[in-house]
C-alpha cells in the first residue's frame, strides 16, 4: 500500500500511520487506513466529501483521537491525545476554518497557546508582535496590521496568520486542510510557492485539496480516500488526473475499474 | 492646533505627520473611546441630578457613599466579564454574597468565640473570617465551574439552580435570623468615617497613582521603541500622563473634603486632647476602605485579564472555542478558574456588605446578580463572547449607581429608579450595538 519516497529506504519515515480506525457513534469516518509521509515530501490527500480526509488528519493533529491504531514519528510509536502532544512532535495544522480567534490580534493568534512569557510570568506582547512581524516579513510582506483583532483582515490575511503560526514553531510536519479554498488567484500562487519552499526546507506535509490540479502541482504522491478508506497511494507520475478522478469517485484502482463505468463517468481511456 | 502638529512631526517618530482634525488627534492618544465616553456618560449623569437637585448632590460625602454603594457591584463585575466572555454566565453572585455574608456574621459573632474561648474580641478574627470567607467562595465556584466545565451541564442552569438553592442555604445557617455585631475591625471594610484611610494616606495612594501612570507609559514607550513599533506621539503621552495623574490627584483632594461626621470628630478631640475650633473639628476622612479594595481588584483583575496567559486565553475561547481547543489550550480548566475566581470576588463583595450593615440579613445580596450583569454589558460586555473590559464593567456600575442615587437624590422612589435603569441599560446596550454595527 506505500510507496517508499525517493528510495530513502533505510531511513524511518517522517510518519507513519498504521491501521487507524475513528468512529462517530455509527458512522465509521476513517476505516483502518494507513499512510506515511518522508522529509521534504508533499502527499495529496484527495476525496469527495465525508471521504475522511480531515478526520484522517484531526488524529494526527490531536484534535480528535483514534479509536484504534498507531502513529510513529520517526520510527518511534508517538500516541498523540490532544492537540499539545502533536506541536510536541512538531506537528503543525491549518485548519480549513483556519482556527483564529477572530477578537484578538495577530500575535495573539500566532502565539496561541505558546505565548512568550517575560520573567515576571506575564504575556511578553512586545516579543511576540516582534516575532510575527519577523514571519509575515517572510510570508507575507504586504502584512501590516499587527493590533487589530483579525476579523476585521482579508481572508488572505487571515490565512498567512494561520500559516505564520504553523511556520513560526519550526514544524517538521504539516498539515493543510484546504489551504487555498477561500484565496483569490495571486494569494493561492503564493501558497503554493510556499508549500514549495516548505517542502525544500525538508518539512513533510499532508496536503487536503478538493483542486485536483493543485494536488498534481505540488504532490509526489497521492492517497485517494473514499468512504474512510484509502483507495491507493501512487507516485504522482504514475498516474494521470482522469485516473485519479476515477478513484475519487467509483473508489476503486483503476485496474479493477470496468469500461462501462469509465464509460459512465464519460472518461476517455 | 499648529503648534501641536508641529510637535508631532518631530523627527523620530514613525507615525505619519498628524492631520489637525480632532478626530485624528483623539486617534494618536489611542485611548479607548468607548471607555472616554463612559466616563462623560458618568459626568453628564452627575451633573444632570446635581443640577436637578438644585446644585447639592456632588459633594464629597454624597459622591463616597455613592462610590461605597456602587463597589460591591463594581468587584463582582470585574469577575462577571471574564464569565460572560467565556461565553457562560453566573446568576448566583446574589446569593453566594449572602451566604459568604452571614458565614462572617455568624463566625465572628458565635464560632469564633467560642471555639477559640477568648470572649467576643478574637484578635485577627477578621482576617481568619475573610480568609475563610474567600475559600468559601472559591470552593462554591469551584463545584459550579466543576459542573459546568467538566460535566457540561450550561452555566446558565447551575447557576440558576445555585441562586436558589445557596439562597435557601442561608436561611439554615441562622435559622432564618439576622445576626449582628461583627468585629471592629471587620467593620472598616465596609467604609464609613472610621473606615476610611484618612488624610495622609489618601494623599500617599494619590502620588503613588501617578507615579504608577507615569511608569506604565515610560514603559510602554520603551518597549515599543525597543522593538521599533510605531509610538504614540509624545504630546500624546504628555497629555494622557497629566491628564491621569490631575485626575487620581483631584480624587485624593475631593476624598479628603468629606469629614467625619461632628460629633465622632468631637469624641475624638476629647479622647486626644485636640481643642475643638469653632463650627467643628473637620477630620478629612479620605478614600474609603471599600474604594481602595476596589481600585485593587480593578487592578489585578485587568491585570490577569490583559498580561496573563489566562486572561488571553479566556478571551481567546470567547472569540472561538474550537479555535482555543485546537490551540491546546485546557478550555475545561479555564472555565472552571473564571468561576473560582467569581466566588473569591463574592467573599470580597460579602464582605463589604456584611461591614456596612454590621451583621447579616436574610435577603443580603439579593438581586445582585441582575445588577452586576448590568453593569458588565452596560461596560461593553458582549453576550456573544470574546468581548469586553474589566475597567468597562467598573464604570458601568458607577454609571447604574449614579443613576439610582441620582434619582433617589431627586427623591424618586425605588420603583421608579428601577424603572430607570432597566431604560438606560437598554439604551446603553442599544447605541453599543449600532455603533459596532457602523464600525464593522
Amino acid at each position: 500500500m506505500t510507496a517508499a519516497g525517493n528510495g530513502a529506504a533505510a531511513k524511518a519515515p517522517l510518519v507513519e500511520m498504521r491501521h487507524i480506525n475513528v468512529a462517530f457513534g455509527g458512522v465509521h469516518a476513517v476505516r483502518d487506513v494507513t499512510v506515511d509521509l518522508n522529509e521534504g515530501e508533499v502527499i495529496g490527500l484527495v476525496g469527495g466529501n465525508g471521504a475522511g480526509k480531515s478526520t484522517l488528519m484531526r488524529t494526527l493533529s490531536g484534535a480528535h483521537p483514534p479509536d484504534s491504531g498507531e502513529i510513529l514519528i520517526d520510527g518511534e510509536p508517538r500516541p498523540i491525545r490532544n492537540p499539545r502532544d502533536a506541536k510536541l512532535y512538531n506537528i503543525e495544522t491549518i485548519y480549513q476554518t483556519l482556527a483564529l480567534a477572530d477578537n484578538i490580534d495577530a500575535p495573539a493568534n500566532v502565539f496561541l497557546g505558546r505565548e512568550l512569557s517575560t520573567p515576571w510570568g506575564t504575556l511578553d506582547d512586545g516579543a511576540m508582535e516582534d516575532a510575527t512581524r519577523k514571519v509575515m516579513g517572510r510570508l507575507n510582506p504586504n502584512f501590516r496590521n499587527f493590533t487589530s483583532p483579525v476579523v476585521s483582515l482579508s481572508g488572505g490575511q487571515r490565512q498567512a496568520v494561520a500559516i505564520a503560526r504553523a511556520v513560526h514553531f519550526n514544524a517538521r510536519i504539516l498539515i493543510m486542510d484546504e489551504p487555498t479554498a477561500a484565496l483569490g488567484p495571486a494569494e493561492t500562487a503564493q501558497v503554493r510557492d510556499l508549500i514549495r519552499q516548505l517542502k525544500n526546507e525538508g518539512i513533510g506535509i499532508f496536503l487536503i485539496s478538493h483542486d485536483i490540479h493543485d494536488v498534481f502541482d505540488l504532490s509526489d504522491r497521492i492517497s485517494v480516500m473514499y468512504h474512510g478508506r484509502i483507495v491507493d497511494t501512487v507516485r504522482k507520475d504514475d498516474v494521470t488526473t482522469d485516473e485519479i478522478l476515477g478513484m475519487i469517485i467509483l473508489g476503486k484502482k483503476p485496474t479493477e475499474v470496468s469500461e462501462k463505468e469509465l464509460a459512465e463517468l464519460g472518461v476517455a481511456t | 492646533m499648529a503648534n501641536v502638529a508641529d510637535v508631532a512631526r518631530a523627527p523620530g517618530q514613525t507615525r505619519p505627520p498628524a492631520r489637525s482634525s480632532i478626530r485624528e488627534l483623539i486617534a494618536q492618544t489611542e485611548i479607548d473611546l468607548r471607555l472616554f465616553g463612559m466616563l462623560l456618560a458618568l459626568v453628564v449623569i452627575l451633573v444632570v441630578f446635581h443640577a436637578l437637585s438644585g446644585g447639592t448632590m456632588i459633594a464629597p460625602a454624597n459622591m463616597v457613599t455613592m462610590s461605597v454603594q456602587a463597589a460591591g457591584i463594581a468587584i463582582i463585575a470585574t469577575g462577571m466579564v471574564l464569565i460572560i466572555v467565556t461565553r457562560n454566565i453566573d446568576l448566583s453572585v446574589g446569593s453566594l454574597v449572602g451566604l459568604i455574608s452571614m458565614s462572617y456574621a455568624l463566625w465572628m459573632s458565635d464560632w469564633f468565640p467560642r471555639i477559640f474561648h477568648l470572649g467576643p474580641d478574637v484578635p485577627f478574627q477578621w482576617a481568619l473570617a475573610l480568609a475563610m470567607g474567600i475559600a468559601l467562595g472559591a470552593g462554591v465556584g469551584a463545584i459550579q465551574g466543576f459542573i459546568i466545565a467538566y460535566i457540561g451541564v450550561p452555566s446558565f442552569v447551575v447557576t440558576l439552580g445555585g441562586l436558589l438553592s445557596i439562597r435557601g442555604l442561608v436561611w439554615y445557617q441562622s435559622k432564618g435570623a439576622a445576626v449582628t455585631q461583627l468585629d471592629p475591625t471587620f467593620q472598616l471594610i465596609g467604609g464609613g468615617a472610621l473606615g476610611s484611610v484618612g488624610e495622609p494616606l489618601t494623599w500617599g495612594l494619590g502620588i503613588v497613582g501617578c507615579l504608577a501612570i507615569v511608569a506604565l507609559l515610560f514603559n510602554n514607550r520603551r518597549q515599543r521603541r525597543r522593538y521599533g513599533f510605531p509610538m504614540r506621539p509624545m504630546w500624546a503621552e504628555v497629555v494622557l500622563g497629566a491628564a491621569g495623574c490631575a485626575v487620581v490627584l483631584f480624587l485624593a483632594w475631593f476624598a479628603n473634603r468629606s469629614y467625619w461626621p461632628p460629633g465622632l470628630a468631637d469624641q475624638y478631640a476629647e479622647a486626644h486632647n485636640i481643642p475643638v475650633p469653632p463650627g467643628g473639628l473637620l477630620i478629612p476622612a479620605g478614600f474609603p476602605f471599600p474604594i481602595v479594595l476596589l481600585v485593587g481588584v480593578t487592578l489585578v483583575m485587568t491585570w490577569l485579564a490583559t498580561r496573563r496567559r489566562f486572561g488571553r486565553y479566556a478571551y481567546a475561547y470567547g472569540g472561538n472555542p474550537d479555535a482555543a481547543k485546537l490551540a491546546g489550550i485546557n478550555t475545561r480548566w479555564l472555565i472552571l478558574k473564571t468561576y473560582v475566581l467569581m466566588g473569591v470576588l463574592c467573599a470580597l463583595a460579602a464582605a463589604i456588605a456584611a461591614a456596612r450593615l454590621n451583621g447579616s440579613t436574610l435577603d443580603i445580596g439579593t438581586g445582585y446578580e441582575l445588577y452586576v450583569i448590568a453593569a458588565a454589558v452596560i461596560g461593553g460586555t458582549s453576550f456573544a463572547g470574546g468581548i469586553g473590559t474589566i475597567p468597562g464593567a467598573v464604570l458601568g456600575a458607577f454609571v447604574m449607581q449614579a443613576l439610582t442615587y441620582g434619582l433617589g437624590f431627586n427623591s424618586v422612589d425605588s420603583p421608579g429608579q428601577n424603572v430607570a435603569a432597566g431604560i438606560v441599560l437598554i439604551i446603553a446596550v442599544g447605541f453599543d450595538t449600532l455603533n459596532r454595527r457602523r464600525g464593522s
